[in-house]
């Protein structure tokens, strides 16, 4: 349970006394953000004494009565104002006029009890407050989450860009000052090095773009019956030429259509994703299968390929942003890292999920599940963009 | 007689490139493209000097490979190296003794490293 400290701020005692006494085993439980509030309640019987209090540990909620003997109410607020404490203010008073309202709302004050007041008029008081306060930090809480995942990302992604690049001005350097003397051969290996980072880096860009299309959610999303037989021969038809240089055979297992209501731009990256990297990740004459089978609710998408398998260990982290596995098998390869994170987060939107099989040697299996007809909003707006 | 170097990182361009610019410059290298690979190599070339990448599989595998060459030789001084921004994140180049001495490396070079700078460091660090 969490603790609010409060302050009551009155002048008359009876005040003070009936508002720790209603609030000492009062707890509030605030739904949204699923915690239960209890109360730590200190007083003050002057603006004066309460902003001593204040400036030892400033208070969550402070009750403060506007007409006291010294100081205001509304003084008390501007000075609080002043010393640039966020705390979250009820005034209490007599003099409950509207003008009185208005000036301490102006001044920062959340709510107004008049009094007198029942302990149950208070306590419905200090609920609102709590709820507020709890809600408040929680949405604080949540942004400063979302920042730093950003920070993360953008760090992570600094490094995925300089070294590519870096790897690429040290051949040009070493090719340049012909470090290697005559050994043309040894420069051409460069050379193709050279082609392989820069065009992972290429590739890289591709996938934030993509990445960023769909997590930015301000594009709208074309939702509307498409047919995932047309995009998966799209996807198959995309790698065929590079298949056919390796003698990869890609095999796609469907006859009829599998119609579900979606963006057919991301539902072709899905597939583009998956083929391309059963591929990519394939060896020399080895086989891609792509098993499409859906029911009433669910579409599987499943793409197989005889590569080099991976270990528990890869498994586990391989929808993560810039995961790449690295291995003498993979070296070679250009990837960005973003491609199946990409892919979780299309299926996310879809209600769905990863998964993938394997075994070291033999290949994998990916798999993803989509719901059909998943209800058809922005990503970002109503409850599905935060399952 | 020729100085050895022994370089770690996940990225085999940056192993080669580096390993071919320091051979050409009169170093003797051997080059490891994982921690475990390091500290084989370790044992086996033994080397006057590591140059240690960061980030490699993991996050912090430069810390730990660091950490266990100073536990087996602790007189071979340790560069690390990494590519991470010091903007956005470790600013290397500023870190304190205290810093230094928790990490147990000798030396920091932001990448891409220039080869006059890391050829620098090597000579500040190893003697004779």
């Amino acid at each position: 349970m969490d603790t609010l400290r409060v302050l009551v701020v009155d002048d008359e005692l009876g005040i003070r006394h009936s508002v720790s006494r209603a609030l000492r085993d009062f707890t509030v439980v605030v739904p949204d953000v699923d915690v239960e509030v209890g109360f730590a309640v200190d007083s003050a019987a002057s603006g004066e004494e309460a902003l001593e209090k204040i400036d030892e540990q400033a208070p969550d909620v402070l009750l403060l009565d506007h007409q006291m003997g010294g100081m205001t109410g509304i003084e008390v607020i501007e000075q609080i104002a002043a010393r640039e404490l966020s705390i979250l203010t009820v005034m209490i008073t007599a003099f409950a006029t509207i003008s009185t309202a208005v000036r301490a709302t102006k001044s920062g004050a959340f709510d107004f009890v008049p009094k007198p007041f029942t302990p149950a008029e208070l306590k419905e008081t200090v609920r609102k407050a709590a709820a507020h306060l709890m809600t408040q930090r929680r949405a604080r809480q949540m942004a400063e989450e979302k920042r730093r995942v950003r920070f993360e990302f953008i760090r992570v992604l600094g490094h995925e860009l300089k070294a590519p690049l870096g790897a690429v001005e040290s051949y040009l350097t070493i090719i340049k000052n012909r470090t290697l003397g005559n050994e043309l051969d040894a420069y051409d290996q460069m050379i193709d090095r050279c082609l392989i980072r820069t065009e992972g880096m290429g590739k890289l860009i591709l996938d934030l773009l993509d990445m960023t299309r769909i997590e930015s959610g301000q594009k709208v999303r074309e939702v509307r019956e498409i047919n995932v037989l047309t995009l998966a021969r799209s996807a198959v038809e995309n790698v065929a030429p590079v298949a056919a240089d390796r003698g990869i055979e890609v095999i796609l297992h469907c006859e009829e259509d599998v119609l579900m209501l979606g963006d057919e731009g991301e539902i072709q990256i899905v597939l583009n994703n998956l083929v391309s990297n059963a591929v990519k990740y394939n060896r020399d004459g080895g086989r891609v299968d792509v098993r499409l089978n859906c029911d009433t609710e669910i579409v599987d998408i499943a793409v197989s390929d005889t590569g080099f398998g991976l270990s528990s260990e890869d498994r586990s982290r391989l929808f993560n942003d810039f995961v790449r596995i690295k291995s003498e098998n993979t070296r070679d390869i250009a990837g960005s890292g973003l491609g199946l994170s990409i892919v979780k987060k299309i299926s996310d939107l879809y209600e769905g999920s990863c998964s993938v099989t394997s075994e070291l040697g033999v290949g994998s299996t990916f798999s993803v599940s989509l719901n059909r007809g998943v209800s058809l909003e922005n990503p970002n707006n109503g409850s599905r963009g935060d399952k | 007689m020729a100085k050895r170097i022994l370089l770690v990182d996940d990225d085999v361009d940056y192993l080669a490139t580096l390993q071919v610019q320091l051979e050409a410059s009169g170093y003797e290298v051997t080059s490891a493209d994982s921690v475990d690979k390091g500290l084989e190599a370790l044992e086996q070339c033994q080397p006057d000097i590591a140059v240690v990448d960061l980030m490699m599989q993991e996050q912090d595998d430069g810390f730990r490979l660091c950490y266990h060459i100073k536990k087996k030789t602790p007189t071979v001084p340790v560069i690390m190296v990494t590519a991470v921004m010091s903007e956005t994140g470790f600013d290397f180049g500023a870190a304190t003794e205290e810093e230094r001495r928790w990490i147990k490396a000798d030396g920091f070079l932001a990448k891409p490293v220039r080869l006059e700078q890391l050829i620098r460091e090597v000579e500040r660090l190893v003697e004779g």
